[in-house]
């Protein structure tokens, strides 16, 4: 990391702990998203810091999963991921405004294909104003007023279905395909980045607990079961947050990487960011169950915060796919040359 | 993090992949298969002669942890005979960081040349995770020291000039610190090898020592403090030296016998749906092993002691190994129990090698629980449960 990511990671590691955190997201029920905090972080200009410098911004892939993470960390109910990934489309099809730059309107992505003209679960369905689709070979910006109501559901997050109605044809044909790919893999490795301050809190959250909860006269973290359970999980974290460094790095590159399977050199962008979101997906799965279940009975209870995170990585690991189904999708990255 | 290597590096491995390419024959790679001997003399005085072996040593002159690495993960990658190699630079390297003069010439600048091989002599037949219990007796007599015992699990000890010897001094003090190290040269009077044959093809050892007798200069480190000359061995070993890509080649066998070879549709095996999704699981897990021990050489690399980072690394690699080896096991069916030279064997019998091989990668160089016992009292902060 160099100096300007820690500084980056400092500022929004004390930001989502002071702003966001278990409260704010039992807060921010049923809706799903912290609005107050949504003006304060807007206030530091964060919603802006994707977009290119002479716009306002200067980010890069690689520090922005430093701000994912730190948000999952937190579970900060806002939509910061989708939000930069969206205004950085916004950008490139020069149609940025001036109130998604400072975060009055909410910006958002389609992650899933439309189909028959509605566009199912989207995650910022709820609450975003602007939101980049794409519809077979067309992408579409929707501009109709959110519901500001969401589908209940298993994370507590913002999702809502969303007519297609007031739209603009805004890319067509191959240009399309390449912006709305391009923004899906920025997707993809923002929220493996979000899964992966998940997994650390609740790793965090459970080593703490195993330390203090005493019984047969001994801290629990004293068994050895308990301790293997745990000890498996941060090699796995880290795993988890080496794929996404690896893929936010590949994505910053000008030039396109490479992949040889059988050599086991990958530094294909798509490959990379498909790779860290089954992989950080399922280790936050793991992360938390565990977690979950050294906490004892307390674990299931509302008032822990554990069943927060336990929701969540659940959510953010399946709302674009069923992960056989991107295995499917990466294995046909892998093997281009055979058919699929 | 930098995930770009340097110049220096790509520079490295692209020399390291050309050796590979120019030596590694397919003749060596049955042979040791045949012989279960993961280890190739004339491989490694071609590694020498081509100055590749000094980069093998942690620790050793101006190479770059990240340089080791490389070249373990490049044999590795490529199926070479790499364990006698990855054993005898670990001691090449534990002489480097506490060795005598007398060592360097007698012993490492011989290591160098890629002609000669040690082997570890740690674990006992009574004692393995609890190496510190050992029983192997040193006594010192006049200016000789007399070793008398036991070893277990001597891997290369017949393909080796010397043994690093784990002993017990004394036997008064806790047991940490009654332990002496030696170099004891295998052509000592008094020392007995005996193969022990394994599940898979490769082959180890029982060795026995008879009054083995040896001058002082052959100790390794202080009397009664072989247990730090252990923690250095432990702290150059974990994660660089290779072990923590076993999947690579279990892949390109699997994707070579998949692109031949019908499944049940009468399509091809490559196109099967459960087997795609697999070989992307795998795909993932040999990038994730890749990245747990590059990490593990850029602490080393950047001065540091690696060596829960190394655990982690470890414990990953191997457990996936292990899961991933019986998915393919599984999707050949019965051809996939087939060994080296049966007809029809599923990837000319490697899946029942790797399925073979893999429970040991769980069990050798620390077993996987006395890993988690690490990372859960050095990393984690629990308290011991011992
Ligand atoms: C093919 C092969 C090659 C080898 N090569 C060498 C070599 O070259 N040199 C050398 O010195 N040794 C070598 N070994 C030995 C190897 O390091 C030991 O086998 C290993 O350390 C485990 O010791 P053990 O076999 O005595 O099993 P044990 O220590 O008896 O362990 C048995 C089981 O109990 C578990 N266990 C033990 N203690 C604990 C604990 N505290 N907490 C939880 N679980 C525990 C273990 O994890 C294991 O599952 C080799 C072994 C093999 C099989």
């Amino acid at each position: 990391m160099s100096a300007d990511q820690e500084a980056i990671k400092d500022v929004f590691s004390s930001f989502f702990l002071e702003q966001t955190g278990p409260e704010s997201a039992r807060n921010s029920m049923p809706l799903g998203f912290d609005v107050k905090a949504w003006k304060r972080i807007s206030e530091t200009g964060a919603p802006g810091m994707g977009v290119s410098p002479p716009a306002g911004g200067g980010a890069s892939l690689s520090d922005l999963v430093i701000v994912a993470e730190e948000a999952g960390s937190q579970i900060a109910p806002l939509p910061i991921v989708d939000h930069v990934v969206a205004s950085r489309v916004l950008e490139k099809l020069d149609l940025l405004e001036e109130e998604v730059l400072t975060g009055t309107l909410v910006a958002g992505l389609v992650v899933r294909p439309v189909e028959n003209g509605v566009a199912k679960s989207v995650p910022t369905g709820a609450i975003a104003n602007r939101l980049i689709a794409l519809n077979g070979d067309k992408l579409l910006l929707i501009t109709d007023e959110p519901p500001n109501k969401s589908l209940p559901n298993h994370g507590d997050l913002p999702i809502a279905h969303r007519e297609i109605k007031n739209t603009n044809v805004v890319a067509e044909g191959k240009e399309a395909a390449e912006i709305f790919d391009r923004a899906l893999n920025e997707w993809k490795t923002l929220i493996s980045a979000f899964l992966v301050g998940i997994t650390r809190s609740s790793i965090e959250m459970a080593v703490n607990y195993v330390k203090d909860r005493h019984q047969f006269g001994k801290p629990i973290g004293s068994f050895q079961s308990v301790q293997h359970g745990l000890a498996d999980l941060p090699g796995l974290c880290d795993g988890a947050r080496l794929l996404v460094n690896k893929a936010a790095w590949s994505g910053d590159k000008e030039i396109s990487g490479e992949i040889k399977l059988t050599d086991n050199e990958i530094s294909d962008f798509a490959t990379l960011a498909s790779m860290s979101l089954i992989f950080a997906g399922e280790t936050s799965l793991q992360a938390t169950d565990r977690s979950l279940h050294y906490h004892g009975g307390y674990g299931f209870s509302e008032e822990y915060d554990i069943q927060l995170f336990y929701r969540r990585a659940r959510a953010w690991s399946q709302i674009l796919n069923n992960p056989s189904e991107e295995c499917l999708h990466l294995a046909d990255l892998l093997l281009k040359d055979s058919e699929g | 993090m930098d995930f770009e290597l340097s110049e220096k590096a790509i520079d490295f491995r692209s020399q390291v992949k050309k050796f590979i390419e120019n030596n590694l024959t397919s003749e060596i790679i049955s042979n040791m298969h045949k012989t279960g001997t993961f280890n190739d003399k004339s491989f490694n005085e071609a590694l020498a002669s081509e100055g590749l072996l000094a980069g093998a040593v942690p620790g050793y002159g101006d190479r770059d942890p990240v340089e080791l690495y490389l070249l373990f993960n490049e044999l590795e990658k490529a199926g070479a005979p790499y364990d006698g190699l990855a054993v005898t630079m670990l001691v090449a390297g534990i002489i480097n960081a506490v060795g005598t003069e007398f060592h360097h010439e007698e012993i490492l600048n011989k290591l160098l040349t890629g002609k000669h091989n040690c082997c570890l002599g740690y674990s006992e037949p009574d004692y393995g995770s609890d190496v510190a219990s050992i029983t192997t007796k040193a006594e010192k007599v006049g200016d000789k020291w007399i070793i008398n015992g036991q070893k277990m699990w001597t891997t290369m000890a017949h393909e080796s000039d010397w043994v690093l010897l784990l002993t017990r001094t004394n036997s008064e003090v806790p047991k940490h610190k009654g332990m002496t190290m030696f170099l004891v040269p295998m052509a000592t009077p008094g020392i007995e090898i005996q193969p022990v044959p394994t599940m898979a093809s490769e082959r180890t050892n029982a060795t026995f020592y008879d009054n083995v007798e040896v001058e002082d200069q052959w100790r390794l480190g202080e009397v009664d403090d072989g247990w730090s000359v252990m923690g250095i061995a432990l702290a150059l070993e974990r994660g660089v030296m290779g072990g923590t890509n076993p999947a690579v080649p279990l892949l390109k066998h699997v994707l070579n016998w998949a692109e031949t070879t019908p499944d049940k549709n009468k399509g091809l095996m490559i196109n099967n749906t459960l087997m795609r999704e697999r070989i992307a699981r795998t795909a993932i897990i040999n990038q994730v092993g890749q990245l747990l021990t590059l990490r593990a050489a850029w602490i080393a690399a950047t001065g540091g002691m690696p060596g829960v980072e190394g655990s982690m690394a470890k414990i990953y690699a191997s457990e996936e190994y292990q899961k991933v080896v019986g998915w393919f096991q599984q999707m050949a069916g019965a051809e996939g129990l087939l060994s080296f030279g049966a007809e029809d064997a599923a990837a000319s019998g490697w899946i029942d090698y790797d399925a073979r091989h893999a429970p040991v990668t769980t069990i050798y160089g620390g077993t996987s629980e006395i890993n988690r016992n690490n990372i859960a009292e050095r990393f984690l902060g629990l308290p011991r449960s011992r």
